[in-house]
């Protein structure tokens, strides 16, 4: 299995991705400019501050080559992981429901948190158990999940929430404590925290990996 | 209507976050007021501007809508000079 990592100009997580998805399969970096996704099996696309973050968190990198070419992919139902910046890309594509607005405490924040598995019957889930508890560092200024609330509800429905806060975790005041959603599909999923640096020891947990590892049984199952 | 250099028009888009959704910048700012002497402020909130020169005043609507405001969160005001 391959995984495509995104690189704009002003990501700045994407080697970090690049290694968390190489403990589980292979992985290679895609460049914003180019079309071609070069047979990757599912996308990833990185923290960072893409563009420079001008205008709005995601709105510009949204419009590059690339994207157009995940947007086509995750229509065919690819698997596509967005991770901070990744998440506000995928929202500004519309690809997720929602926006990522600037963090209640009103300060860039970088700490390790609980994060509570909502759904574990999905594609980025599976290698976790329902109601488990990850601990995964986040990192940004513009966190703050915000759906509308008859969106919320069908999100909530339909199992899209796939991770919240842990209590007392929820410091940039992200609706109903909502780290992480997907699409209708389930095939899209959007994440503030940041599983790529939670995947070896020495920085203090490798729950990050079952996200990747959630992936990887995912592309098998789809193969046999 | 002023005409910019090249034709069309000068313009300018106020971008605001929309009511109901809080604004910590806004806040923060209307809090740090007092603290200068600035008394009797309220209602603060920071939003964003954007000045162009544009061909077609037509296409400004579309341009918002599309990139330069988030309409889920975001009010846009088109003011053509």
């Amino acid at each position: 299995m391959k995984f495509g990592v995104l690189r704009f100009p002003g990501s700045c997580d994407e080697l970090d991705a690049l290694a968390a998805a190489r403990r589980v399969g292979d992985a290679e970096l895609l460049w914003h400019g180019e079309r071609d996704l070069r047979g990757a099996d599912a996308i990833v696309v990185p923290g960072g501050f893409s563009y420079g973050d001008y205008l709005r968190a995601g709105a510009i990198a949204r419009f590059s080559p690339v994207m157009e070419s995940v947007i086509e992919f995750a229509g065919e139902g690819g698997l596509v992981l967005g991770i901070c910046n990744g998440f506000q890309v995928l929202c500004e594509a519309h690809l997720l429901p929602g926006a990522l607005l600037g963090n209640a405490n009103r300060r860039f924040t970088f700490r390790q948190l609980a994060l509570e598995v909502v759904n574990a019957d999905t594609a980025f889930t599976r290698a976790c158990a329902t109601g488990e508890v990850l601990s995964v560092p986040a990192k940004h200024s513009w966190g703050r999940y915000y759906a509308e609330p008859q969106t919320l509800e069908a999100m909530e429905e339909g199992g899209q929430v796939l991770m919240r806060y842990a209590p007392a975790q929820n410091f940039n005041g992200s609706l109903r404590d909502i780290a992480g959603v997907c699409n209708e599909a389930g095939n899209v999923f959007g994440l503030m925290p940041h599983p790529e640096h939670a995947v070896d020891e020495l920085t203090g947990s490798t729950d990050g990996l079952k996200i990747f590892q959630s992936m990887r049984l995912a592309m098998e199952g789809a193969r046999v | 209507m002023a005409r910019a250099h090249g034709g069309g028009v000068r313009a300018r888009v106020l971008i605001r976050p929309k009511s109901g959704i809080s604004d910590p910048q806004g806040t923060a700012v209307e809090r740090a007021l007092p603290a200068l002497g600035f008394s009797g402020v309220a209602n603060v909130h920071v939003g964003r501007l954007v000045e162009l020169d544009v061909e077609d005043a037509a296409q400004l609507e579309p341009m918002c809508e599309k990139l330069l405001a988030n309409p889920l969160v975001e009010d846009y005001e088109i003011i053509v000079d």
